[in-house]
């Protein structure tokens, strides 16, 4: 057993395309050697900005010789024939096997494929894996054909065992496979040999490499924390800069130092995103929750500990912050005098050339919140002019610089216009939910506004027909839908989505609606029948209704009773089915209780009576636990009955008499649900 | 900033040592040392040094300063970093030579900047040029934490694969002198040697100016004669192109690439400035930039046709 030592050196690799990379490395350099027959026991991936480094232990010596026996023509077959079976299979004709079929003898050729030695499999698998590496974006240099993230300079790849280590022969485009490879490209640049993975994790860490990504970002996330600690402030965490950053950097040297006090009165949001966006920074924050400080990660240990460095990085951020500060002061002067220039300067913003531009989307809006407001709880006025108040911000300068900013700056700058708080938070509000993490709204001029603003969206691109296909949504339908869907259920927002969305093409958007819902329900462990039982029901346009009248169901299916009922109400379907499909007729008459012949079908008879009697008004006050017990209460009779009757029996009229009786029993359950509809 | 470590030259003065040591540096690497161009462009890549000698299979290796106009970054001089007209400092080398990451590294070194002192990275920076129908891969390279260059290599210039490829550096030269020299804001720089007779800093030079042009760039330019020309500009580009490739006068074989080229760079600075003249849209910036393009990409099939673009002579 050997291990395998692979390295790619190259000039700096985008951070985000790190992860993908390392997963990419190991998978196809392991495939294609399992392919080849050449195993392995454990793979791990590493990667810095200047490497991708993959090790894999227990490697076989060489691949397994393997026999193939492949079947050719008959013996007396056309000498042609013959001869091609030989020129396919490569084996000489005193070598052909001949072995006796049903009616004939027949010609096998043995093929012996020896096993190959580890290294001339993995030169091969390398060559390939480099000249195809699946990077999203990839380049030339120089005079060259090879493609590669960056220039690629070196490839270490040696196999290892007990009695030392070789160098895996493989050349690609001008690149001949080593033995060595260097450290951090300033405090240990030299070249060095290497022996084996172990060997080389070590010599990398004293020339000052950690090479492994998940330590590196642990290193800096402690590190910050302690010196934040220290101040007695906390790290603003951000997942996704920490990855970044581990990728930006051989060697984590962290540095934190303080925001010059002339910014301090910045929005945090504008502090922390101008930091992390331009500068790559983390923010870190007082106990009162005020943004105070940075923290930035060089890449170099310095004899002054870092003090030109974090000296430099202040005097960056400083600039990036006067001009946040131009954005931020020029935005409230618009901001005081009532932002009338923005307003009129959405005019001039096309939203979409066939659905006009953002000032004609806002008008729309406008109304539509006023429609929404009554529902929500909101005063129809309110939400009318929040809806003026809200897409402002797109016309500001922060916005512009920092698109992410929209609805935070939007409600800092309706305070600063004298607007009163629950139009301020609309301005902000209104944009969530963002994502499946983010919360949604729940003041009433907010809701209004979002959904106003999300219907207007759904139905503009509906009436134009762009709509999702596929995995392409570049208008992001599906997420406005289920931004719609989280508002509703969230706050109870009983609405009524045909009379926005209208007839028509609306039909299409209010299926696009459900199919939303049933996936969003799904997640929460909704099954998707039950979402469709209910979904025939009159009123299925009011999504909350629909969530209300599932959620009894799915609770009345997990009893015995609901689980029988299903049975029965199953057996009956198929039967009258069965029947109006034999017969041509619809047993849709109503049944005749006089013509019951034994007591349990005249208890059915009552039975329905009483349950139809229940149901309907528990559906009308929305009881619908209550329509449930009703629908409940018919398992005992609807059992009794089957137990007792024959439906199809010789007597025509009570033939036909019971098969009415079984479409009463749909009947008196389709007021509640579509029972048909549920599985298993 | 106090005197680096060894391997690396004192701190430069002024803005102009600055600069005149990236001369002498990239002139020691064999680069030839060329002159601004003599138009208003919006980057050193507008330079037909850049754009077309990137283009064809002839090596090419030069280094210049070259003044650039940005009319929306205007700030009447107040802000500390932000100028509507400032240089930029350019080498581009083709084919890119294996060890370019060094070359440059070697080029902050000569102004003062010791990488074992500071925090030299290069963070990814696709740099694309939509109106040059050009783009490539790179970084851009930060020092403690500020951008003082780009680094790309060309992939495609007006369409074109470039094949060789070409290393291209960008200096922000006033964001890279104000950071190696000390200074906070631009206007306070040194220009000339603080120690002679007649000191001149950044702003003695050039404040009134980005006072004026904010001023034009902003308000004053006039839309109407900026689209007149911008219109004969595209008009002209195509019809220096559309003329015979052989000279009636010298019969000789003369495709009038650079001529064309200019009036390309001319339409794409009139459209800057009707952009920031703020009488663009979205839906029509979209088409200026491809009207721009169109000229770019013609502009660069011309120069293929001659010897410069290495067509046999």
């Amino acid at each position: 057993m050997a291990e395998l030592l692979i390295e790619l050196f190259s000039e700096e690799i985008p951070a985000r395309m790190q992860p993908r990379a390392r997963e990419d490395l190991r998978r196809l350099v392991t495939d294609g050697l399992v392919a080849r027959g050449l195993t392995y026991g454990q793979a791990a991936a590493f990667s810095t900005p200047r490497r991708l480094a993959l090790v894999l232990g227990d490697v076989a010596e060489r691949s397994p010789t393997l026999i193939e026996e492949r079947k050719g023509p008959r013996t007396d077959a056309p000498e042609a024939a013959i001869e091609g079976f030989l020129r396919a299979t490569g084996v000489a004709r005193a070598d052909l096997i001949v072995r006796d079929e049903k009616k004939a003898q027949v010609y096998f050729a043995r093929i012996e494929r020896p096993g190959r030695p580890a290294a001339e499999i993995v030169a091969e698998v390398l060559a390939e894996v480099v000249r195809g590496f699946p990077w999203p974006k990839s380049m030339r240099w120089g005079a060259g054909t090879l493609r590669w993230v960056r220039p690629l300079h070196t490839i270490l790849c040696i196999l290892s065992g007990p009695a030392g280590a070789e160098i895996v022969p493989v050349v690609v485009e001008g690149i001949a496979a080593g033995d060595t490879t260097a450290g951090h490209r300033f405090m240990a640049p030299a070249r060095f040999r290497v022996a084996g993975f172990e060997d080389y994790a070590r010599k990398l860490a004293a020339a000052k490499v950690v090479l492994d990504h998940d330590r590196r970002a642990g290193q800096i996330a402690a590190d910050a924390e302690t010196m934040a600690f220290a101040r007695g402030l906390a790290v603003v965490p951000d997942a996704a800069l920490l990855a970044e950053v581990a990728g930006l950097v051989e060697w984590p040297v962290v540095l934190m130092g303080a925001i010059a006090p002339e910014f301090l009165d910045l929005p945090p949001e504008v502090l922390q995103t101008s930091m992390r966006e331009h500068q790559k920074f983390f923010s870190a924050r007082d106990a009162s929750g005020r943004i105070t400080h940075f923290v930035t990660v060089a890449n170099v240990e310095t004899e002054d500990r870092g003090a030109p460095i974090l000296a430099g990085n202040a005097r960056v951020l400083a600039a990036r912050l006067s001009d946040a500060r131009f954005f931020w002061e020029k935005d409230l002067r618009v901001a005081k005098t009532g932002m009338a220039e923005w307003a009129e300067g959405l005019g001039a913003v096309t939203f979409h050339n066939l659905l006009g531009s953002q000032a004609d989307r806002v008008g729309r809006i406008a109304k539509l919140a006023a429609q929404i407001a009554p529902m929500v709880g909101a005063d129809p006025a309110a939400a009318e002019h929040a809806a003026r108040i809200a897409k402002l911000d797109l016309r500001s300068a922060m916005v512009g610089e920092f698109p992410e900013l929209q609805g935070v700056m939007g409600r800092y700058y309706a305070l600063a216009a004298g607007e009163p708080a629950e139009i301020a938070d609309a301005a902000r509000d209104h944009w969530a939910p963002r994502g499946a993490e983010d919360a949604v709204p729940t003041a009433p001029v907010s809701v209004a506004m979002a959904l106003a603003d999300r219907l207007d969206t759904l139905t503009g691109f509906w009436s134009i027909g762009e709509t999702p296909t596929g995995s392409k949504d570049p208008f992001a339908l599906r997420r406005a839908a289920l931004g719609v869907i989280r508002i509703v259920l969230a706050n109870g927002v009983r609405l009524g989505l045909r009379q926005i969305v209208g007839a028509g093409r609306g039909d299409d958007l209010l299926a696009f609606f459900h199919d939303r819902l049933k996936v969003h329900l799904r997640e929460q462990g909704v099954r998707h029948d039950v979402i469709d039982a209910v979904l025939a029901l009159p009123g299925s346009d009011d999504l909350a209704l629909v969530v209300a009248r599932a959620g009894a169901l799915g609770a009345f299916l997990g009893t015995e009773d609901g689980g029988n009922l299903v049975q029965g109400f199953r057996r009956a379907n198929n039967i009258l089915t069965q029947a109006e499909a034999k017969d041509g007729v619809e047993y849709s008459f109503g049944p005749d209780a006089r013509l019951a012949q034994v007591p349990e079908e005249a208890a059915l008879f009552a039975a329905l009576d009483a349950a139809e009697a229940a149901i309907a008004p528990a559906m009308a006050a929305e009881d619908f636990a209550a329509a449930m017990r009703a629908m409940a209460a018919l398992r005992a009779p609807v059992d009794a009955f089957f137990e007792a009757v024959q439906i199809n029996t010789d007597n025509a009229v009570v033939r036909r008499n019971r098969l009415n009786l079984l479409h009463r029993i749909r009947a008196v359950c389709a007021g509640v649900a579509d029972l048909g509809r549920i599985e298993g | 900033m106090a005197a680096d470590g060894a391997g690396t030259a004192k701190a430069p003065r002024s803005f102009q040592e600055v600069i005149l040591r990236l001369q002498s540096y990239w002139a020691a690497q064999g680069c030839a040392i060329l002159q601004p161009y003599d138009m208003e462009v919006g980057a050193g890549t507008f330079h037909p040094a850049t754009t077309l000698r990137a283009l064809g299979p002839r090596p090419w290796a030069a280094a210049f300063v070259q003044p650039s106009r940005r009319p929306t970054d205007g700030r009447y001089g107040d802000n500390p970093n932000r100028l509507q007209h400032y240089y930029q400092y350019q080498v581009i080398i083709k084919p890119s030579p294996p060890d370019m990451q060094e070359l440059y590294l070697g080029s902050l070194a000569a102004i003062g900047l010791d990488p074992a002192r500071h925090d030299v990275r290069f963070v990814e920076d696709d740099w694309e040029s939509p109106t040059l129908g050009a783009w490539g891969l790179g970084w851009e390279v930060w020092c403690d934490g500020m951008e003082v260059s780009q680094f790309t290599y060309f992939q495609q210039v007006g369409g074109h694969d470039c094949a060789p490829v070409s290393g291209e550096l960008t200096y922000g030269l006033e964001r890279l002198a104000m950071y190696v020299l000390g200074v906070d804001h631009v206007m306070e720089m040194p220009f000339n040697d603080p120690q002679t007779p007649i000191p001149l800093r950044y702003g003695d030079i050039f404040r009134q100016t980005e006072e004026e042009y904010s001023r034009h760039n902003f308000d004053a330019a006039d839309t109407a004669m900026l689209l007149r020309h911008f219109e004969a500009a595209e008009a002209e580009c195509a019809r220096l192109l559309a003329a015979p490739a052989i000279d009636a006068r010298t019969g000789r074989h003369i495709v009038m690439v650079h001529p064309a080229y200019d009036q390309c760079i001319k339409a794409s600075h009139l459209f800057n400035l009707l952009d920031a003249r703020g009488v663009i849209s979205v839906t029509e910036r979209q088409a200026y930039i491809g009207r721009v393009r169109a000229l770019a990409k013609a502009c660069a099939d011309a120069f293929l046709t001659t010897t410069a673009g290495g067509a046999a002579a």
